[in-house]
């Protein structure tokens, strides 16, 4: 790191000038994957939520399992049920409402879960009411209906008291109001479905496939499970395809900076070359300049990205997490590094018989 | 000392090969500076890039102390350069980035194992910088230099590693007659107090008089040895 340094000090524009490319290009990539990571939290909080080793899922005949058209009947979970290996089920019904406030005439889109209270303990099964004339509202609900406790909500045209406000749930943008589940059959008529569950959380170490087979069902865990909701696919499927071309764009432009000055630096090369260099330690010199560039590049861009997040975090759902800076920086960092690994070729093929007689 | 044995280099030319160096024998002693002369094409420059194990010979002996250069792989070549040869290029060759103190200081990382050396490199350094009347400058970088103090800095870069051997190219052929007879007088007295082996390339015979010994070579082969020490008169057979 010798030469690398002082190189970094010497021609301190041009670094400074990829370094800032490197950040902006961190902090679009940051800022999108915290809008993606807000984006499919607002999705899929609620079924990441729920409890249980696997998700099961309607198999339909043709196509794949998708959270908007699974009902599962009662005679379908009495057969998971009794699945050797099995030691808990939990159905979970999931529709689309509308619900209205005691103090606002206005409506507000919610996700309406239907949840056995004392099922095992969760994020969204913690809003389960004790009873049918109760609702347990996430915390998103609560603030959109401007309600607490003990409050009365209607939710489409039946009206209960709120028993608990819980944490932060939401299922396809819309926040989470949870019912008993013969409060929440009933509203699933209401709104022209046929009042069965949606799902089943399932624990325990049955023989999976064998059982989803027989019972026409998809068992998948939490995570696996997400893209049988339309919504998560489309959107998260696009942002990651802007965050994977973002990482092309940014492997290509270090690459390309630093062949370009690897080949600038070519005649130095050689004279260092001639003068005993080894290979090694002149590739160590060239990734460890590139590293540092990108190191402190990276680092202003998710900088940027937390204070900007943190600010955008009121307004627009942005998931400020290791996942959205961390995991995006080390790709960076590794994509970074290959674009600049190209430009190891001049280094290793740089002849130093070219330093005897060269007029620079 | 460093002793060329029977050595000849040949290029591709075509469908045929050119020769460069045509089995030339040569001993260059320690604490003196032998000279090699020819006109333009006589082969001056392969020989030096023979002896700095920049190019292997296709045939010969290139013995630096004990070892035979010629017979090196790449990375062993590589390292002998850095421990036992010290080269000064027809033009300084310095690098832009580093100061005139730096360029002294990167032979000791050269290797990657830097660390194990620096405090001795960097003794050597300033003294080195000093001798070559340089301690001033020497947080200068290259473009903030003269040519001679350019050329200075890589004399004195070429013998930080303390070489048994120094192989210098044309070192005055970017300079007027004033600085080039001072850096052939500054080279021939590091020779002296250093006690190195150094083989110089020279067209400029203006400055002879700082040499210890001539050999003229025409068409690649050894024509002429004057003022020759004693080893090399007896490794060339001349008289």
């Amino acid at each position: 790191m010798f030469v690398a340094w002082r190189d970094l000090r010497s021609a301190r524009g041009r670094f400074v000038l990829i370094g800032s490319v490197v950040a902006l290009i961190t902090l679009l990539v940051g800022f999108l994957a915290g809008l993606t990571g807000g984006l499919a939290t607002q999705d899929v909080s609620a079924v990441l939520g729920l409890p249980g080793d696997r998700l099961v899922l309607q198999q339909p005949v043709d196509g794949k399992p998708s959270f908007s058209e699974s009902s599962i009947d009662t005679s379908t979970a009495a057969a998971w049920r009794d699945t050797a290996g099995v030691d808990e089920v939990t159905p979970v019904g999931i529709a689309q409402g509308r619900a209205t406030g005691a103090r606002s005439s206005s409506a507000v889109a919610v996700a309406v879960f239907g949840v056995p209270h004392g099922a095992p303990r969760s994020v969204t099964t913690d809003l389960a009411p004790a009873t049918d004339d109760t609702v347990g509202l996430s915390s998103g609900a609560a603030a959109d209906l401007h309600v607490g406790v003990g409050d009365r909500v209607t939710i489409t045209g039946t009206t209960y008291r709120v028993a608990t406000v819980g944490g932060d749930a939401w299922y396809s943008h819309t926040p989470v109001v949870a019912l008993s589940p013969d409060a929440w059959a009933q509203a699933d008529r209401r709104l022209g479905g046929d009042g069965t569950a949606t799902v089943l959380a399932v624990s325990g170490t049955p023989d999976w496939a064998a059982a989803a087979a027989r019972t026409h069902t998809a068992a998948a865990s939490p995570l696996m499970s997400l893209p049988a909701l339309q919504t998560f696919t489309s959107e998260v499927g696009s942002l990651g395809l802007m965050i994977v071309m973002l990482f092309g764009v940014s492997a290509l432009v270090v690459g390309a900076f630093f062949t370009v000055w690897t080949m600038q630096r070519s005649a130095d090369i050689a004279v260092l070359k001639a003068l005993g260099a080894s290979d090694a330690s002149l590739v160590r010199d060239a990734l460890g300049q590139a590293l540092v560039v990108l190191v402190v590049g990276i680092g202003v861009g998710i900088g940027l990205v937390s204070v900007l997040g943190a600010l955008a975090g009121g307004a627009l759902p942005f998931l400020l997490s290791p996942l959205t800076t961390v995991l995006p920086a080390i790709v960076m960092v590794v994509l970074g590094l290959a674009g600049a690994a190209v430009a190891l070729r001049t280094v290793t093929r740089a002849d130093p018989l070219t330093a005897l007689g060269s007029n620079r | 000392m460093i002793r060329l044995d029977d050595v000849t280099l040949t290029y591709p030319d075509g469908d045929s090969r050119t020769t460069a160096v045509d089995h030339v024998s040569l001993s260059a002693p320690d604490g003196v500076v032998t000279g090699i002369t020819g006109p333009s094409g006589s082969g001056k420059s392969s020989l030096l890039a023979v002896a700095a194990t920049l190019i292997r010979p296709d045939s010969g002996h290139v013995w630096i102390d004990d070892v035979d250069a010629a017979a090196l792989t790449r990375n062993e070549a590589t390292a002998l350069r850095r421990t036992e040869i010290g080269i000064v290029f027809q033009q300084s060759n310095l690098v832009p980035a580093l100061t005139a103190r730096e360029q002294l200081l990167v032979m000791a990382e050269l290797g990657g194992d830097g660390h194990r050396r620096r405090a001795a490199v960097r003794r050597r350094a300033d003294e080195l910088l000093d001798a070559v009347g340089l301690a001033q400058h020497a947080r200068k970088r290259p473009a903030q230099l003269s040519g001679g103090q350019r050329q200075r800095v890589a004399i004195a870069r070429a013998l930080v590693n303390e070489p048994s051997v120094l192989l210098v190219d044309e070192p005055t052929s970017a300079l007027d007659q004033e600085r080039g007879a001072a850096i052939m007088a500054l080279i021939a007295q590091l020779t002296h107090e250093q006690c190195t082996a150094t083989l110089l390339v020279t067209h400029d015979l203006g400055h002879r008089g700082t040499l210890d010994g001539l050999v003229t070579l025409v068409d690649g082969g050894i024509t002429d040895v004057a003022h020759p020490p004693a080893a090399l008169l007896e490794a060339t057979g001349a008289h």
